[in-house]
């Protein structure tokens, strides 16, 4: 039998068209011939199969047609749990949000570390020439090593300089302690450029004030000092004046008495407005009538204008405080202030001798 | 039916009998009574309103195959077989895309059926792959295979749409059309 023949067979067998002969004839070949039964089998399931995939296409084409009267969209607002904006808002964007937030906070913390504010100390900058040092020291290397090529001796550059004055005749000279902290040796020069040298014989770091004396043996008497110390505290907008060594020749700077206490309300200091640099650190601080009434010290970095000057009266407390054993006798303040009645020039020509550049090395 | 009854929720015997009688409007009663229901599942668990029709019409046709074959017991609510269905496939679907995070949000209570869903699955499969047969087999035996096993028309029409002198070249068109069928069918991995 060709098997287009079987297969119509087996169709007609299926189907119930055959009579019952050849029903007969048929069941007998299935139960003789195991290869036609396996095909009768294979030929019902997959015209079943087929039968059954119609009907599910059939299924789905009148679901869809069914689906298609639905309003999809009322039913999908209706069952939507709506949550708040912000919540929407943090599902639908919480990576972007989180990742926005790192790189703020990231910026912000940068921002301020580079900047200093992290570290307070940082705009405190005190005045010693130091600042100025790095930029120096590349031309010193420089010429230090064309002069070693040459054969000759150099003098060390000073590592910073500050301004002193005097506070007795014999050579006791008044200076910041920041100035000379550190110092290997320590040089006072004089407006008209002779240096001395000196030691330190008391520092107090607190108040950030230092005492020199000075050992040169070429040193002579200073005479009588003009100016006088002040006690008390002086009053805000007092009109002070400073003369110091920001540079190699003196510089006079005036303003006023802005506080009467320094950066974040550190009772040590005043406040004054008066112009100053590196190198004035150490200073005198006049009022008007030539009474020494602090010692100009630092400056804020972040705010122009604004810089601080230690009270005079710590000052004296440090005068109070020297060793007597480092001196030769108890140091005596002048008393009688030869510079109140001058005009502000004439008050500078008088005080000049009596400022110093201080060097350290 | 009356009016009323059409449009609040059809009983659970209603849409079974409905079912067994090819009853075109039981189908649509339920398909309309119970999609809001799965909408609300499948669009609160990551979901469209594409895939709630999919799964939806999914597990409409689990059912219907269920109640056909007899071996619907109505100890269960027909709501909570079709959620349940629905909460499996989704399932399914949401691991194969990588979406389940391992949590989903119920609104029901819901049954096991993972051998329903299986079972489904497999046929599924078979189904496709009689569709992509049927595809590659081109016409005109796709008509003729239709019309004849599918559509349960005679020869003798097949052979007046066909316009074949006589039933006999018919019948040969249609035996080989079948066994490319097949061929096709088994080549299929």
């Amino acid at each position: 039998m060709r098997d287009e023949q079987l297969i119509e067979a087996i169709e007609r067998y299926l189907s119930g068209e055959m009579n019952a002969d050849e029903r007969n004839a048929f069941e007998q070949l299935r139960r003789e011939n195991a290869e036609s039964d396996t095909r009768v089998i294979e030929h019902q399931q997959f015209t079943g199969l087929l039968k059954q995939y119609g009907e599910r296409v059939e299924l789905e084409r009148r679901l869809n047609a069914i689906h298609q009267e639905i309003d999809v969209h009322a039913i999908a607002e209706e069952v939507t749990v709506h949550p708040s904006w912000i919540v929407q808002l943090w599902r639908d964007h919480h990576s972007k949000i989180s990742v926005a937030a790192s790189i703020a906070i990231f910026a912000v913390l940068a921002t301020l570390f580079f900047t200093g504010y992290l570290n307070n100390n940082n705009s405190y900058t005190e005045l010693s020439r130091e600042v100025g040092r790095l930029n120096r020291s590349t031309t010193d290397m420089k010429k230090d090593i064309n002069a070693i090529k040459k054969g000759r001796v150099i003098a060390a550059p000073d590592k910073s300089r500050g301004t002193g004055f005097a506070i007795t005749s014999n050579g006791l000279i008044a200076t910041s302690f920041h100035v000379v902290n550190g110092a290997d040796s320590i040089y006072i020069q004089d407006v008209s450029g002779r240096s001395f040298k000196a030691k330190a014989i008391y520092n107090d770091p607190q108040s950030d004030v230092s005492i020199l004396k000075v050992i040169d043996t070429t040193f002579r008497n200073l005479g009588q000092i003009p100016y006088t110390f002040k006690h008390s505290e002086s009053d805000l907008a007092e009109n002070v004046f400073t003369f110091g060594f920001p540079q190699d020749s003196p510089v006079y700077g005036d303003g006023r008495l802005t506080s009467a206490s320094g950066l974040n309300g550190d009772t040590l200091d005043y406040e004054i407005s008066v112009p100053i640099n590196p190198g004035n650190s150490g200073g005198p601080l006049l009022d008007s009538k030539g009474n020494i009434i602090g010692i100009v010290r630092a400056k804020e970095t972040r705010l122009e204008g604004v810089h601080f000057a230690l009270k005079s009266g710590y000052l004296l407390n440090a005068i109070k405080n020297i060793p007597e054993d480092s001196l030769t006798k108890v140091p005596v303040l002048n008393t009688e202030n030869a510079l109140a009645k001058l005009t502000r020039q004439q008050q500078v020509k008088k005080i000049k001798p009596y400022v110093f550049m201080v060097k350290v090395y | 039916m009356s009016t009323e009854s059409k449009s609040s929720i059809p009983t659970d015997s209603e849409i079974v009998f409905g079912i067994l009688n090819n009853s075109e409007n039981a189908i649509k009663r339920l398909y309309v009574a119970y999609f809001p229901m799965v909408m609300q599942l499948i669009l609160n668990n990551n979901g469209t309103p594409d895939d709630a029709k999919d799964i939806y019409q999914e597990a409409i046709i689990v059912l219907y195959n269920k109640v056909k074959k007899g071996d619907f017991e109505l100890n269960s609510k027909l709501k909570t077989f079709i959620y349940s269905v629905c909460r499996r496939l989704w399932l399914k679907r949401l691991s194969q895309m990588n979406r389940y995070g391992g949590d989903i949000h119920d609104f029901n209570d819901y049954l096991p059926v993972e051998d329903e869903v299986e079972e489904q699955g497999e046929r599924d499969i078979q189904f496709t792959k009689m569709q992509s047969a049927l595809q590659l087999l081109g016409e005109p035996c796709k008509t003729i295979i239709e019309d004849f096993y599918i559509h349960n028309r005679s020869m003798q029409e097949i052979c007046e749409s066909f316009g074949y002198t006589n039933a006999d070249n018919a019948k040969t068109q249609k035996y080989k059309c079948l066994q490319r069928l097949k061929k096709l069918f088994f080549q299929q991995k």
